[in-house]
């Protein structure tokens, strides 16, 4: 499971849906693994204004991950233009201005989109239930009597 | 048409070997990809989205989703998250190695996402299966608003969903419907080849927000070959037009009211419904 979802992700029980402590998740003896992906700057953008930055700083750093920086960066940081020639053109004559992701926009990618939880638990911080990840997949059937 | 839905709960009918079945027919998978870019032409998305997938089984629509624009997906490559009830289906995704993140979940129990999460959401042949219920604590209507009420809070303003469903009939059709309305969302059906044995029934949810006109009726705006019928309207209108008991326009539209219910009814003339004159 991406680092990406756990920043969305609540427990699944009704009485902690009006507690401040059922999100986020906490990973517990969490196995992580990277699954590289293409990057996508245009979904960064779009979904950077719905990220909860400070919870996700906080599950970053439960997982032992590098720090996040103390603020969410702009989302006009996630492009940079520089000048280069179109692909398969080797004369240098036709220099163009193109948006490459910068660096920012990589990491962020790395960590949010790259960086999967494998194994491991997710717990509540509110009723303390632990929802078993197995091969990246949560399982988040509750029994009858915790619905 | 056999309906699973009545013979097993979903986590037993799709066993390891119900699914292969399923993932693995051509013919279920061509009409699951028609079906979801269906699905993803009245979602109308302009720019990689996050999308749920309530019931994605072994990601057959997961895949689509995942495509990028160039291979026919509006607006993607898309980001998704995925659940379903079936264990089997997931492993099936999971050997496929599809892109979205997969929860083994009961969409009737909730969606455990919070506020304002996701752009869209999809649900393709999976909300049938909710209208039943396996034991005593919980009611189809329960597990229904349960569900709607979580997917309206876990959609951001502006966000719609698609969920093609097959309803066994039109009570069931009512009862899906309403519980979306009461949940708070704009809810239309669109049907694809009404009373035929390939009929699909698409309800389409539009929560608030001013990119869109209100409901369905804004979302199928400017597409071909959809005929609305809005009952709505039909109600308002009759109440503005003064159609009193006993006028014309009142004979005439129950004079169809019951023909429709397969009465007998004579048929209009210019005397239906003329008034006598007092020298008669």
């Amino acid at each position: 499971m991406k680092i990406l979802t756990l920043n969305f992700l609540t427990c699944a029980r009704k009485l902690c849906k009006s507690s401040n402590t059922a999100f986020p998740l906490h990973p517990k003896e969490a196995d992580l693994e990277i699954v590289e992906t293409e990057i996508n700057v245009l979904f960064l953008k779009n979904i950077m204004g719905r990220l909860m930055w400070e919870e996700l700083k906080g599950v970053v750093g439960e997982l032992g991950l590098p720090d996040l920086p103390p603020t969410p960066p702009e989302p006009e940081t996630l492009v940079e233009t520089k000048l280069q020639a179109p692909e398969g053109d080797n004369t240098g004559l036709n220099i163009e201005k193109a948006e490459v992701p910068s660096q920012i926009a990589k990491d962020l990618h790395r960590v949010l989109l790259e960086t999967c939880v494998k194994e491991g638990k997710l717990v509540c911080g509110n009723c303390g239930h632990e929802y078993a990840v197995r091969e990246g997949i949560a399982n988040f059937l509750l029994p009858g009597h915790l619905v | 048409m056999s309906r699973p839905e009545d013979t097993l709960p979903p986590d037993l009918f799709y066993n390891d070997a119900e699914s292969r079945k399923y993932t693995t027919s051509s013919r279920i998978q061509k009409i699951q990809s028609d079906m979801t870019h269906r699905a993803l032409s009245l979602l109308h998305l302009t720019r990689p989205s996050m999308i749920l997938d309530v019931g994605c089984g072994s990601g057959l629509s997961g895949e689509i989703l995942s495509a990028s624009d160039a291979e026919g997906t509006p607006g993607g490559p898309h980001v998704w998250v995925g659940f379903d009830i079936s264990a089997s289906m997931l492993g099936i995704a999971l050997e496929k190695e599809v892109e979205g993140d997969l929860f083994l979940a009961d969409a009737g129990q909730g969606v455990p996402f919070r506020a304002g999460t996701f752009d869209a959401a999809i649900s393709i042949s999976a909300v049938q299966w909710l209208c039943n219920a396996e034991s005593s604590e919980e009611s189809p209507a329960g597990r229904l608003s349960r569900f709607f009420n979580g997917l309206y809070a876990s959609l951001r303003r502006g966000g719609r969903a698609v969920c093609q469903f097959y309803p066994k009939n039109d009570e069931q059709k009512r009862m899906v419907s309403s519980a979306a309305v009461r949940a708070g969302f704009g809810a239309g059906l669109l049907e694809d080849d009404p009373a035929t044995k390939s009929a699909k029934t698409y309800l389409v949810l539009t929560v608030g927000g001013g990119e869109l006109e209100g409901d369905i009726t804004g979302v199928v705006r400017g597409m071909e070959g959809i005929d609305v019928m809005d009952s709505r309207r039909r109600a308002k209108d009759r109440k503005r037009g003064d159609e009193r008991k006993g006028s014309r326009a009142w004979i005439l539209r129950k004079k169809e009211q019951m023909e429709r219910k397969g009465k007998v009814v004579k048929a209009n003339s210019k005397y239906t419904g003329r008034k006598r004159r007092v020298i008669f």
